[in-house]
This record gives structure tokens, C-alpha cells and sequence, in this order.
């Protein structure tokens, strides 16, 4: 799997001279409130090392008198809870699925980035911290991202001595693989399972831990609020799905591990529970929110094929290596089948406009491509949002046999689905939400400005700036929950005295009311219209305006939209059944209202963000012929223009008792990596 | 197309379940098996009736969440699939579908065609894993493992946990999941210092939760969606039996 893209071929624009905006921009530092990152002093390779020197210790004797909550059992969740456990403390994990093996990063299909060198192709640590700044269109903090491929390493190790059979050479050595956004062989895998495999060994790990007596387990539990106490995380109350019972649980710190919100969408590769309740109601209890515009669009997936349509399902990215993206170039041929096209009428448009990088170009740019073709009246299939994915040239090449072992289970995948033979005609694909690189804001250790209120994996913004590189979720998932958390958690939790919370106190009685009256009150509605049709309606909506492409004028009107919708949920939404027994509908009713209000917070961030990177692209920023980068063949018109002097900051909004948002600004400090724009050409 | 669906309703654990009958239309041949349900439901809700209540999440075949039990097939017609992958077109118009749970004692129906397989996680609990502490691993490439027992293992460790060979099973036999992971784990050098603790607790823990044993009819393999060896449930016996000679050489 590879995109051939990488830092090095990644040139240099023209430096900007200091400038009045620079000092500026120095100025609003000190007067804006920014959360504090708590990122160590001294050289970029001794930060980690150092912090955990000075981080505080809690002796093993102790550690069982603290108790930790853990909400999610994906890569970082389940990886947390086992690995707090075998240090000591009491952890309560909780899922929403029947069984913690069932999270979905188990559904993640190429592979685990790791800086081992064991290719001996010129890998390092600095290397990957450096192919994952740019990859994140430098909108991601430096020290985190360095300390991300530091403990990279560490996870191979862990998890093979687990068990998880990766893919070994035949003398027995581990095998490799490349992958978008690097030049070097640093991808671990086990063939197109490889999220399946980490999970399960995330999870047995856990179920070690159940056996230990240091986990108890809540399966089919969802969590439905965060309960602070004296403005700390304390515990929080969940729902059991079985049973319906309402209950509070108390703790001396919460870690959420709860994913991210493609399904604000409706329609995306995530499973369908995937849901921002958890994180959104830690942010209507004080904590940031950031980033959430930076959303991740997947360039191969399979066209939605009509209005019932539930999901989408991901083709993985390695079909690019051998297969050619075209359109039609006329619009009078729209509509023929794909062999009735000749080759001269054909529009191989990635190959056109990159010809140095033709089908493999990054993720965020074959998206937009595939949208501009379609828009442009160009789209295949019948809903007209569609391109091809042609293997014909390869399969001349190399003959079937060998294109059959290369993607043999990706062409069963399709064809299942679809009931046409990729072999015979071309794969029709089309671009789908597949990962949201924004979440809660978290400092150096994890810690949300809520103290106590620790997050982990999709759910923190940190690691991946405004674009995540291939094969770098099941990464930053696991270095969070076996190696970071075990560190940082004790930084907060040495100032704590144990056990001094419990769950009679008012502030979880008054949180278990407020979880009570709200399911009351979806349940008494009694109206017309599903929760799915709601869903449905904003996911159209908030792909519409603040999907690919985004602009002033359709992100206001998505926001003024957005309420009237809401409006209506609350007012005609049908939830039947009751509230003390299994009620999928119920379920689903609660998250789909936090992502309404959810849907208003991404399309506030996506319009005060007057640029475009990585996955969030304004229209009204790219470059023009106009720009000198265009003039002098550096890069094309149409790419994407970020805007550091303004723009190189984290967003962390924060909302007030009475819903208004507050925008907090983190400027971001390149010290190590220059700011560069991206080219492909 | 149009179908007759015989749905299997439960209003929770302790009552008793019925068929019943739903009769609908103009589902897409393109739909999904659970996109056909979702329709249902959504024409169920909109006429203020309690949709039908049914395990799903990834819908892409890898969470083993889904778990139907379609005219008599774990999973339904076709092979190597799960019920989220069933599509419409593998139906003809007019048909008659019969759409269970997955049937077995210790899978206790929940809701409708919901089940509990906390079983399994049990099972799991009772020695399926390395017991290796985070932070004490060994460099990875520290110990070569030849390519074939490694790719045995992988094939071993592609369940997905969905119980489609216990359901399938005139005995509620959950051998083929057991098997598979002491086949993952004790193929590896990471899992042998476990090995004998590993297969006894294992299989102990099995018969606890109520599973029957394996009386060589395969209809697991055949309903797997990840086609999972029946073999590996001979390797289980020959691995159960040392283990045993074993700890009685104490």
C-alpha cells in the first residue's frame, strides 16, 4: 500500500520574512487565555524522557486505592484499561457493544506505522515524526507527535508478545509494507486485518486483567454524562442497554477512549453506534473541543447506491498501486457502460493533473479530485457520484492471476457488495468520511482542561494535525493507552486523596436526574418521524456544506439550518418502546441529538477557519495563477493555500452555561520542522 | 421486490417469543440483508409499532456483532459471510424468509433476535491470551517465527467471535471457537509457557458456560464466516489430552 508522497519530495516555499503580522501574532499570545500544553522544555528527542523523569510516581501499595473510569475499548481504551490495571489501580471499563472485542478499530485494514528500521531503508524516529508533521499539514504539536513515534517502537514489541500474528518473511522475521505519505517500508500488518488483530490482542490483554480482579467490566453500557465534582472529572453516568437502569459511577480521574464523530455524516465507514456523545458532553461540562472541522474524507470507497443505504465500506487504499482513475471526458458519455468509452475519451484526471504522483496522490487531494470530476457533471453510476477504478491496463500487464493474489479478497469484498466483477469492468468508487482528526482538547499528558478528564485515541485532537497519514490511527491508539496514559495519569492523580468520592453525592444525583429527564422526554414525544430520518436529513446537510469542500456562504446557511432541524427532532421525533428494557431506538435518539448540536459546533469551527489544510479545504483558499507558487511551477492552481501567519494555531472552543462558544487559541511552535508548502506534483 | 418475513419477537429474556408475520414491499435488490430490516423498522416505527430489535454494528463483516439465524442459516445463504454482508439480490421476489436468533443454551435470547454472548468473553477470560505485562516485551524481531506457524496462527486468530458454530451446532458446541484461539496461541513461542494451563482452563470454562461437545458433523466450518478450520478442533482434542496426561504426571 503505498502513496509514493513523502517529505522529501515535498519542496520548500519561499520563506516569509518576519513580519508586522508575526509580531502580532506574538502579541495576541499573551493576551489570548490559551490552554496551557504543559509541553517540556529542552531538545525535541529528550522532551518524553524527560517528562517522565519528572513525572510524579505513585507507589505500587497505592495505586490500589485510586480508581480509574475508562469509556471505550477500542485500540485506546482497551490498551488503558489492561495496562492501569497491571499497575495496580481498580479500572471500571465500560462499552457500548455486547463485548469490548467488538470496537471498531477493529475494522481497520492496512496496517501500524512504527519507526524499527528493520528494513534498513533510512527509517528513524525523526523520520516519522517528520513524514507525520507534514502529513498534518503542520497543524499538529510538534513535542506529541515526536513522542508518538518515539513509543512506536514499544508497541511492535508489546504486541507481538502478545500473540498478534503480523506478517513474517519466510526466515521468520517480521515483513513490512509501505504506505501513503512515506518513502520507506515502516507499515507492520497482518494482511487486511490488521486493526482486528491489535484489538484482539488489546482485549485479551483486557480480559487477563478481568481474570486479575483489576477490571470490572460494563458491557452494553453507555455513558450518558460526565459528573464533575469541585470542577473535576468524577465519574460518570451510564445507562445499562439491557436493563434500561440509570447509574452513577464514581472514580478518581475519567479517561475517555470513545472515537470520533464521522457519523455526524450519517453516512460514513464507521460503525454505526459510533457516536460524540461521551465527548460532547464532557465539552457542555467545561472541556475544549478541538479542531472538529479536520475531518478525513477516504478516496476508495464504495458509491452509495441508494437513499436506504447505512453505511459505507472502505476499499482499502492499496487498490491504487495497480488501478487507474478516469471519468468520461465528455458529458454525452455519461451514462454508457465503461467499455462503450473510447480511451481517447477518457479523462485519467489524477494522472493529468500530478503526473509525478498520477493515482497514488494523498488522500485529501484524490478525494477533492473525484468531487471537482463530479461536480463538473462527469460522475458514473446512476446517482452520477461516481468514478472509476479501472485494473484493465494492470490486468494486461500482469495478467489476472497476479492482480487476483495482489487484491483477490479487496475484488471478493466488491463484488459481494456490489454483484459486479472487477475483473470483467471497472471498480466504481467514490470518496466517504472515514476518520475526524479533531476531538478534545488534551495537554502534553493527556489531561483535557477538565481536570481529571483524560482522552485518548480518535477522541483527543493531538497527534495528526489537519490530515492523519495511512497507517497512523492503530499507531497513536496504542502509544495513548499502553505507554502515555500509564505515565502521565499519576502527574494528576498524585494530588488527588483516593476514595473520596462517592456516588451519593448531590452532583451525581443531580446528573442521574438530568440523564432521567432527558430520556423521559425523547420517549414522550410520540412523533412522527424515526430518528434514521433525522439523522439522514443533517448527515446530507453537513456533507453538503461542510463535507469536502467548504465555503462561507454554505457553512452559514448549514448554520442556520441546523437549528430548524433540531426543532423539529424535538418536536416530532418518534421514540417508541421504554426506558427499562433493550431500546435501540432510545439509543439512537440520544446520540442523534447530541450530534445536532454537535453538527453547529463543526460548521462554526469550519468557518472561522479562513484557510485550507489537510482535510479542511475552503474553497475561498487556494492557490490562483495569480500566486507566485503557481506561476513558478512550484504548484497548480486549486490547492490547497494554508495561512500560517494566521491560521497555525489549535482551535479549542469552549462553551459557556448558556451555549455561546468561546474560541481559545494554541499557536503551534515549529522548531524542528520547517512550515513548507505541500506539493505533488 | 416484495417478501414475507416470519420474524422471530421477544419482548425480553423472561417472556415468551413468537413469529411474526410482516409483509413488505419495494425493498432494493441492492439493499443489504440488515438495510432490508432497517426499512421494516422504519415503516414499523412510522406506524407507532416497536421496530424489531437486532445486533449490528461495523456492517462490513469484522465486528461479529450481527448474528441472524436466516431460513435456518447462521448468517444466511452464501459462504464465507456474516449477516451484514448478505445482500438483497441473493433473493427472489415474493420469497418467504424465516429470520431467527442465534439459537443455543448459552446464548439466552436478550430481545427479538438480540442474544447474549457474554459466554464467550468468559471463555476468552479463563486463559485466552499471553500473560505478558506492557513494557516487558522483548524486541520483536528477537524470535523468528518460521512463516508457516505464523501464518497458521493468523488463520487461527481471524474469528471474529461471532457464535454462527454454536448456533450452527446440534449440541450448542463451542469447539470451533475454542479451538481457534488455543490454535492462535499455542502454535506461537510467545504462548508455549502457557500452554497446558491455557487448553485445560479453556475447555474447562466451555463446559461450565453450558457448551456441548463436538460430535464431527462441521456444520461450524461450513457456516463460518471467516472459514475456520474444523481441524483445528481435532488439534484441540490431541492438545486437551496431553495437557490432562500431563497434570496427572504432576
Amino acid at each position: 500500500m503505498s502513496q509514493k508522497n513523502s517529505d522529501s519530495s515535498v519542496k520548500t516555499s519561499p520563506t516569509v520574512p518576519v513580519s508586522l503580522k508575526e509580531i502580532k501574532k506574538v502579541a495576541e499570545k499573551k493576551v489570548t487565555s490559551t490552554p496551557e500544553s504543559k509541553i517540556p522544555s529542552g531538545p525535541i528527542d529528550s522532551k518524553w524522557a524527560k517528562h517522565k523523569m519528572d513525572s510524579a510516581l505513585i507507589n505500587p501499595a497505592n495505586r490500589r486505592k485510586f480508581t480509574a473510569i475508562v469509556v471505550g475499548t477500542g485500540l485506546a481504551g482497551g490498551s488503558a484499561a489492561a495496562t492501569l490495571s497491571e499497575l495496580g489501580y481498580q479500572v471500571k471499563c465500560f462499552c457500548y457493544q455486547d463485548s469490548p472485542r467488538r470496537a471498531h478499530s477493529i475494522a481497520a485494514q492496512g496496517g501500524i506505522n512504527a519507526a524499527k528500521n528493520y528494513q534498513n531503508d533510512g527509517d528513524s524516529i525523526y523520520r516519522l515524526f517528520y513524514d507525520t508533521i507534514k502529513g498534518g499539514d503542520f497543524r499538529s504539536r510538534e513535542a506529541n507527535v515526536y513522542r508518538l513515534a518515539e513509543v512506536s517502537t514499544n508497541i511492535i514489541d508489546q504486541c507481538v508478545a502478545q500473540g498478534v500474528p503480523f506478517a513474517r518473511e519466510y526466515g521468520g522475521l517480521l515483513d513490512n509494507r509501505s504506505f501513503g505519505g512515506a518513502q520507506v517500508k515502516r507499515t507492520f500488518y497482518a494482511r487486511g486485518q490488521t486493526g482486528q488483530q491489535l484489538l484482539l490482542g488489546a482485549y485479551q490483554a483486557l480480559q487477563k486483567e478481568i481474570n486479575n480482579g483489576g477490571v470490572e467490566m460494563h458491557s452494553r453500557s453507555e455513558m450518558l454524562d460526565l459528573v464533575l465534582v469541585g470542577g473535576h472529572a468524577k465519574g460518570i453516568i451510564a445507562r445499562d442497554m439491557v436493563t434500561g437502569e440509570i447509574s452513577s459511577h464514581a472514580a478518581d480521574c475519567v479517561i475517555l477512549a470513545t472515537g470520533g464523530y464521522g457519523n455526524v455524516f450519517f453516512l460514513s465507514t464507521n460503525a454505526k453506534g459510533c457516536n460524540v456523545m461521551s465527548a460532547y458532553r464532557a465539552h457542555k461540562k467545561g472541556a475544549y473541543f478541538s479542531n472538529p472541522c479536520y475531518t478525513q474524507i477516504h478516496p476508495t470507497c464504495i458509491p452509495v447506491s441508494g437513499d436506504y443505504q447505512s453505511k459505507l465500506t472502505l476499499m482499502s487504499e492499496s487498490l491504487r498501486n495497480d488501478g487507474r482513475i478516469w471519468v468520461p471526458k465528455r458529458p454525452e458519455d455519461v451514462g454508457k457502460l465503461a467499455s462503450e468509452i473510447a480511451e481517447a475519451d477518457r479523462d485519467y484526471y489524477l494522472e493529468r493533473k500530478y503526473p509525478s504522483f498520477g493515482n497514488l496522490a494523498p488522500r485529501d487531494i484524490a478525494s477533492r479530485s473525484a468531487k471537482e470530476a463530479c461536480d463538473a457533471g462527469l460522475g458514473i453510476g446512476n446517482s452520477g457520484l461516481g468514478v472509476y477504478l479501472d485494473f484493465a491496463d494492470s490486468i494486461n500487464r500482469f495478467g489476472k492471476d497476479t492482480i487476483a493474489s495482489r487484491y483477490g479478497n479487496l475484488f471478493q469484498m466488491y463484488s459481494k457488495i456490489t454483484g459486479e466483477d472487477p475483473y470483467s469492468e471497472p471498480m466504481r468508487i467514490y470518496p466517504a468520511v472515514h476518520y475526524t482528526m479533531g476531538g478534545l482538547w488534551v495537554d502534553y499528558n493527556l489531561m483535557s482542561n477538565v481536570p481529571g478528564l483524560h482522552v485518548l485515541g480518535e477522541a483527543n485532537f493531538s497527534d495528526h494535525g489537519a490530515n492523519r497519514l495511512g497507517a497512523s490511527a492503530l499507531m497513536q491508539g496504542l502509544a495513548d493507552g499502553y505507554f502515555v496514559i500509564s505515565a502521565t495519569l499519576p502527574n494528576y492523580l498524585v494530588n488527588e486523596s483516593p476514595g473520596t468520592i462517592n456516588t451519593g453525592m448531590p452532583e451525581f444525583r443531580e446528573a442521574e436526574e438530568n440523564v432521567r429527564t432527558r430520556i423521559s422526554l425523547l420517549l414522550s414525544i410520540n412523533g412522527k418521524r424515526s430518528v434514521d430520518s433525522f439523522h439522514r436529513e443533517l448527515g446530507l446537510l453537513v456533507w453538503d456544506k461542510c463535507g469536502m469542500a467548504r465555503n462561507k456562504n454554505g457553512l452559514k446557511e448549514a448554520i442556520d439550518k441546523i437549528p430548524a432541524i433540531r426543532e423539529e427532532f424535538w418536536d416530532n421525533v418518534c421514540v417508541p418502546g421504554e426506558s427499562m428494557n433493550i431500546n435501540q431506538e432510545l439509543e439512537k435518539a440520544g446520540r442523534v441529538a447530541d450530534f445536532m448540536d454537535f453538527a453547529e459546533l463543526l460548521c462554526h469551527d469550519a468557518l472561522h477557519r479562513e484557510e485550507s489544510c489537510g482535510g479542511h479545504f475552503r474553497e475561498e483558499y487556494q492557490f490562483t495563477k495569480d500566486d507566485p507558487e503557481v506561476s513558478s511551477g512550484y504548484t497548480n492552481e486549486g490547492e490547497a493555500k494554508r495561512r500560517d501567519d494566521e491560521y497555525a494555531y489549535v482551535a479549542a472552543w469552549e462553551r459557556n452555561d448558556r451555549g455561546k462558544l468561546n474560541l481559545k487559541k494554541e499557536w503551534l511552535e515549529f522548531e524542528n520542522v520547517k512550515l513548507a508548502t505541500r506539493s505533488y506534483k | 421486490m416484495n417478501l414475507t418475513l416470519k420474524v422471530w419477537r421477544q419482548k425480553d429474556k423472561d417472556s415468551k417469543g413468537r413469529i411474526e408475520t410482516y409483509v413488505v414491499s419495494d425493498i432494493p435488490e441492492e439493499a443489504s440483508f440488515l438495510e432490508m430490516l432497517d426499512i421494516v423498522n422504519n415503516q414499523l416505527i412510522e406506524s407507532g409499532r416497536e421496530p424489531i430489535t437486532f445486533d449490528h454494528d461495523c456492517r462490513e463483516g469484522i465486528c461479529g456483532a450481527c448474528s441472524l439465524t436466516i431460513n435456518g442459516i447462521p448468517h444466511g445463504k452464501g459462504s464465507g459471510i456474516t449477516t451484514c454482508q448478505l445482500h438483497m439480490r441473493k433473493f427472489s421476489d415474493g420469497e418467504t424468509i424465516y429470520i431467527e436468533p442465534f439459537r443455543a443454551k448459552p446464548f439466552p435470547i436478550l430481545k427479538d433476535l438480540m442474544v447474549d454472548r457474554s459466554s464467550f468473553d468468559r471463555v476468552i477470560e479463563s486463559g485466552g491470551y499471553v500473560s505478558i505485562r506492557t513494557g516487558s516485551a522483548v524486541d520483536a524481531n528477537s524470535m523468528p517465527i518460521e512463516k508457516e506457524d505464523a501464518d497458521t496462527a493468523f488463520d487461527a486468530a481471524t474469528c471474529i467471535g461471532c457464535g454462527a458454530c454454536v448456533a450452527s451446532c446440534k449440541n450448542a458446541s463451542a469447539m470451533l471457537f475454542v479451538s481457534a484461539k488455543v490454535k492462535h496461541l499455542n502454535s506461537l513461542p510467545q504462548g508455549a509457557p502457557e500452554k497446558t494451563k491455557r487448553v485445560l482452563n479453556m475447555v474447562n470454562k466451555m463446559d461450565e458456560e453450558g457448551f456441548g461437545n463436538c460430535t464431527n458433523q462441521f456444520e461450524c466450518e461450513a457456516v463460518c464466516p471467516k472459514s475456520i478450520k474444523s481441524e483445528f478442533i481435532s488439534d484441540l482434542n490431541r492438545q486437551y489430552g496431553t495437557a490432562l496426561v500431563k497434570e496427572a504426571l504432576k
